[in-house]
């Protein structure tokens, strides 16, 4: 390729740009990305084929997740519904998804290209420790699922994840979604309930936040986005992430919350008075 | 591309039986712009239209302007789990549009007492990935992976057409899901697998209960749906090997 002297193969080749983001991050490594190919149906207009086969398999969708870093580490909460149009497909989907034990990955959009995207992010980051001797970053690890996300650009992924952690540099909190952006953050929202979720967040965040209280503001916003979201419900699970890795702290039925926030529910606001 | 072998085992196709053998692979090869191969009539390739790219033609083969290689057969399947056994059901009748293509095809793939689910796990995974390796041109199927962990416990997996999967304590899937399902939740439902401090997620029905509400609801489903009628195939699986047993449906 004629590229003035700079060296444009990358752009032939998007899987090398994981490998130049891990030399970045300080050591030289060959982190072989495996990617198989995948067949592509030979159509003319990929595109509305594309359209036309998820009207056909709709895949699971829907979903509120939040993560934010405080004083204590990370908070991680998710709901647990997938949905295929309107038939709930699942209450009991793991939306977090345990890529080593110091990093998480969250589940937003279609569940199995999170999945799968995930599962081969944790085999990357295992390949740079057996690589390099040394557990990867958050900011790498982030990279290399958004440098894998940006060569499938286009092509219909569906994938909006948060990708936290704990390094060497402390806590660590990423937003990495299908279309290949990624964004460095310190609370963020993602999924069809993510507005209702930043209400309440945003409300109840402060850095300076005790642990017990974070985990409660981070139950509370997904139990809130699951009460107004149609496609959002299910179970509760908040995780916390702090230096020596991370761990479950709760995963709640929504129904429970709801009885334990508003313990007389004939007085919540949704059962109001006639307006007349 | 052949289909790796292991996924055959357990893996019930609920909408067109052979899928991730003979139809897909046709498909696949007829897409390739290898000679074009007749396709099994419950395929229902209407138009039949892949054509080679004739000489001197522009590049990239002919496609026929409404042809889809995608048909719905419909059928229902149930998997539930239980303590020290597993039950595998599924309707027989295979139907495209209004027409019943054929009343007694068996949607299972081959199960032998090899393939029970010693290596449930990684058969699961296998099955995850092998679908995703079509997720621009996925096939068609909503997949249960159901037998015996390696604790000897009922195990069931259940998949989306791409590949996201999880192992629940029962399923259904087809065109009858939307019928059958609720009752399963109301008869079945456990505490949620994510529940921390964690309780029991699965079922401990009795055997012979569990078979017969698997039997109810297909008898009910074939009320309502008319994808599913015809039988019921079931096959149980306890450490003693598969049984099969059958139950008649309604013919209309």
């Amino acid at each position: 390729m004629v590229g003035l002297g700079l060296d444009l193969s990358v752009l032939e080749n998007p899987s090398k740009s994981a490998a130049t983001d891990a030399q970045l991050d300080g050591l030289s490594v060959g982190v072989d990305l495996g990617m198989q190919s995948f067949p592509l149906p030979q159509v003319h207009d990929l595109d509305s084929f594309e359209r036309e086969v998820m009207e056909y398999v709709k895949p699971s969708h829907g979903t509120t997740t939040l993560g934010f870093i405080f004083q204590g580490g990370v908070i991680m909460a998710v709901d647990s519904r997938a949905s295929m149009g309107s038939y709930i497909s699942s209450q009991t989907v793991k939306k977090v998804i345990e890529i080593n034990p110091f990093l998480l990955g969250t589940m937003a959009g279609g569940a199995a290209d999170c999945q799968f995207w995930l599962r081969n992010l944790g085999t990357q980051c295992r390949l740079y420790e057996l690589n390099t001797g040394k557990r990867i970053t958050v900011r790498a690890a982030s990279k290399l699922l958004a440098n894998t996300m940006y060569s499938y650009k286009g092509m219909g992924l569906s994938m909006g994840t948060m990708v936290a952690g704990w390094d060497a540099t402390g806590p660590g909190l990423y937003y990495v979604d299908s279309d290949g952006q990624r964004t460095k953050g310190q609370v963020f929202s993602v999924g069809s309930g993510s507005l209702y979720a930043y209400g309440v967040l945003d409300q109840g965040y402060k850095w300076d936040l005790d642990v017990e209280t974070a985990v409660e503001l981070g139950r509370r916003a997904i139990y809130h986005a699951t009460f107004r979201d149609a496609v959002s419900g299910g179970t509760v699970s908040v995780y916390h992430v702090t230096e020596k890795g991370w761990t479950k702290i709760s995963g709640t039925d929504v129904g429970e919350l709801h009885y334990e926030y508003y313990d007389n529910p004939e007085k919540h606001p949704c059962n109001g008075t006639q307006p007349i | 591309m052949e289909p790796p072998t292991h996924c055959r085992a357990g893996a019930t196709l609920p909408s067109g039986q052979e899928f991730l053998q003979s139809f897909q692979h046709r498909i696949a090869r007829a897409f390739a712009g290898d000679t074009f191969e007749p396709i099994p009539l419950r395929c229902q390739m209407a138009g039949a239209g892949v054509q080679q790219p004739h000489a001197g033609a522009q590049a990239g083969p002919r496609v026929h302007a409404n042809w889809s290689p995608y048909d719905d057969n419909g059928g229902t399947c149930v998997a539930v789990a239980g303590n020290d056994y597993c039950i595998i059901a599924a309707s027989t009748r295979m139907s495209s549009g209004y027409a019943i293509l054929t009343r007694r095809s068996s949607k299972f793939l081959k199960f032998s007492d090899k393939c029970l689910i010693a290596s449930a796990g990684f058969q699961a995974d296998l099955l995850g990935n092998t679908l995703y390796y079509k997720r621009f041109f996925p096939y068609y199927a909503w997949n249960l992976c159901a037998g015996l962990d390696e604790e000897g416990k009922g195990a069931v997996y259940t998949y989306d057409p791409v590949g996201s999967f999880e192992r629940v304590g029962y399923s259904c899937q087809g065109s009858g899901k939307d019928l059958i399902q609720p009752v399963l939740d109301n008869q079945l439902r456990a505490a949620s697998p994510l529940l921390l401090p964690a309780k029991n997620w699965m079922s401990s029905l009795p055997l012979d209960q569990a078979v017969d509400l698997v039997k109810d609801a297909f008898v009910s489903a074939g009320e309502r749906d008319i994808y599913t009628g015809d039988w019921v195939e079931l096959l149980i699986v306890t450490k003693g090997g598969i049984r099969r047993e059958e139950l008649e449906l309604k013919k209309d």
